[in-house]
């Protein structure tokens, strides 16, 4: 007769607490506040390509920005709703990245004499000092073409004269070209990892997620880019 | 043919260790990897010097014993080949070979390249079974089972708990072995009632053991020795996700 050699799992289980702690749940926070980003970057770049329609057509997207909602909802008021929800998810973010980041140096303190990757991507090795180009970037940006402190010109409610007045110096094209490069390497390894990360896939469409995760980064880093290059070789402005 | 191997020699886990270089001019190239550690250990002994140590058990590539970070590749340059089963025809005569232990928090080094791998024993202890003993072999065709299911549950239990992945593993995170493990259980009948205590226990006792997060990059499976598939991670973390909706 067969008999029992341990105790029940589920007692000793129990014990040992629930994993809403764990590495993977850290994995899940980092993925959902990317999803949250994700989509925020999505219209974001399709509200850029406003400009391809001329200045009063991107000013009144601007401003339209600021009335979504209206009256039910105070002037601003959306804006600021989604900004909260983008810090929120940048905070989120960021912690878990700089707390798993922690976890696997600790994880391997004495490195490899000899170590080469072996397959992982560029995007996947460059996840974490490209998180932090953009970053210190997300602080210019906002600077730049939110506040205004940082734009050459910095005119309030004018954002089609600050793009234009931006994208004139070739450094400023140069700085931009830069970090929507590194976002473009960060998106295709968050959309790749944010699939593994949510939930089981059918065996066999890694390679489709994959195409599609360097469909999605090429496109976005095109659309973004087209308009400092744009107005950089003259098209607008 | 001639081999210069540069091995990893730690006198015990107090010591600091450091790479050491040795000749082995009478290899042949149908010798196995551990077949050459003999061979330069019989010189080592003769000449009344301490032996490598280094881990070993069948040779047959089913045991899960053999080790060895070779050239900066767990198992060495030969895919889904385990160290025992890694011919010398692979290297070139003449060629320099770095030979190095598994690097994690949770392998510390016991001596020169044996390195203590509890630390997946745990987590198979947490959970890795099926908690209610199934007894002999049930009729075959009382509990239907797709046949996908079949094949991806012994693919993965095809894993022999190296640790080659973590080794591999840019954050040092057992992942694929946990989740292989997880895996293998939780797609047949036997197993799925349990998976939600499960997962949790495993996770649990990976994160307890100081292996990394996965960052989803891919080396580990790129080095197995059996070919697990990065796909029991996503079913796992999936796993953990249903397991956390359902709050048990």
């Amino acid at each position: 007769m067969a008999t029992l050699t341990r105790a029940p799992a589920s007692a000793g289980r129990r014990r040992q607490g629930a994993s809403h702690r764990s590495t993977v749940v850290m994995k899940i926070a980092m993925a959902i506040s990317g999803a949250v980003l994700l989509a925020y970057l999505t219209a974001h770049m399709l509200g850029n390509l406003k400009i391809f329609f001329g200045e009063s057509s991107f000013d009144h997207y601007a401003h339209w920005l600021r009335t979504i909602g209206e009256p039910l909802v105070p002037h601003e008021g959306t804006l600021w709703i989604i900004r909260a929800a983008l810090t929120a998810s940048v905070v989120v973010h960021m912690a878990m990245a700089i707390l798993l980041t922690r976890r696997a140096r600790r994880a391997r303190p004495v490195k490899y004499a000899h170590r080469p990757p072996v397959q992982g991507s560029y995007a996947a090795r460059t996840m974490r000092w490209g998180g932090v180009i953009i970053a210190l970037f997300v602080v210019y940006h906002l600077l730049d073409l939110t506040v205004g402190v940082a734009n050459p010109v910095g005119a309030s409610g004018k954002p089609y004269t600050n793009v234009t007045a931006d994208f004139e110096h070739w450094y400023i094209t140069a700085i931009y070209t830069v970090a929507v490069v590194a976002v473009g390497f960060h998106l295709r390894h968050g959309v790749w990892s944010m699939t593994r990360t949510l939930g089981r896939q059918r065996p066999g469409t890694e390679r489709l997620i994959a195409r599609i995760s360097t469909g999605y980064a090429v496109l976005m880093t095109v659309g973004f880019l087209s308009v400092p290059f744009a107005v950089t070789v003259g098209i607008v402005g | 043919m001639k081999l210069t191997l540069r091995i990893w020699r730690q006198k015990g886990p107090a010591d600091r260790g450091g790479m050491v270089a040795y000749d082995v001019p009478d290899a042949s190239a149908d010798m196995s990897f551990l077949e050459l550690l003999d061979v330069l250990n019989e010189r080592l002994t003769e000449s009344g010097e301490e032996p490598v140590a280094f881990d070993h058990d069948c040779r047959e590539g089913i045991c899960g014993a053999c080790s060895l970070v070779i050239d900066g590749v767990p198992h060495g340059p030969q895919k889904a080949t385990t160290t025992c089963q890694l011919h010398l025809r692979h290297f070139r005569d003449g060629q320099t070979i770095d030979v190095e232990p598994w690097r994690a928090a949770a392998f510390p080094v016991v001596k020169d390249l044996v390195v203590d791998r509890s630390g997946l024993d745990r987590i198979i202890e947490a959970g890795g079974y099926v908690t209610a003993p199934t007894g002999s072999a049930p009729e075959a065709h009382a509990t239907p089972i797709a046949k996908a299911d079949a094949d991806a549950a012994f693919e993965a239990a095809t894993c022999i708990g190296c640790g080659a992945c973590v080794a591999a593993c840019p954050n040092g995170s057992a992942m694929l072995f946990t989740a292989a493990k997880a895996t293998h259980l939780g797609l047949l009948p036997q197993g799925r009632v349990e998976q939600d205590t499960r997962v949790e226990a495993m996770i649990h006792a990976h994160d307890e053991a100081d292996f990394g997060g996965c960052t989803n990059t891919g080396e580990c499976t790129a080095v197995c020795p059996k070919g697990i598939p990065l796909g029991v991670i996503g079913r796992f973390n999936g796993d953990v996700l249903g397991a956390l909706w359902r709050g048990r």
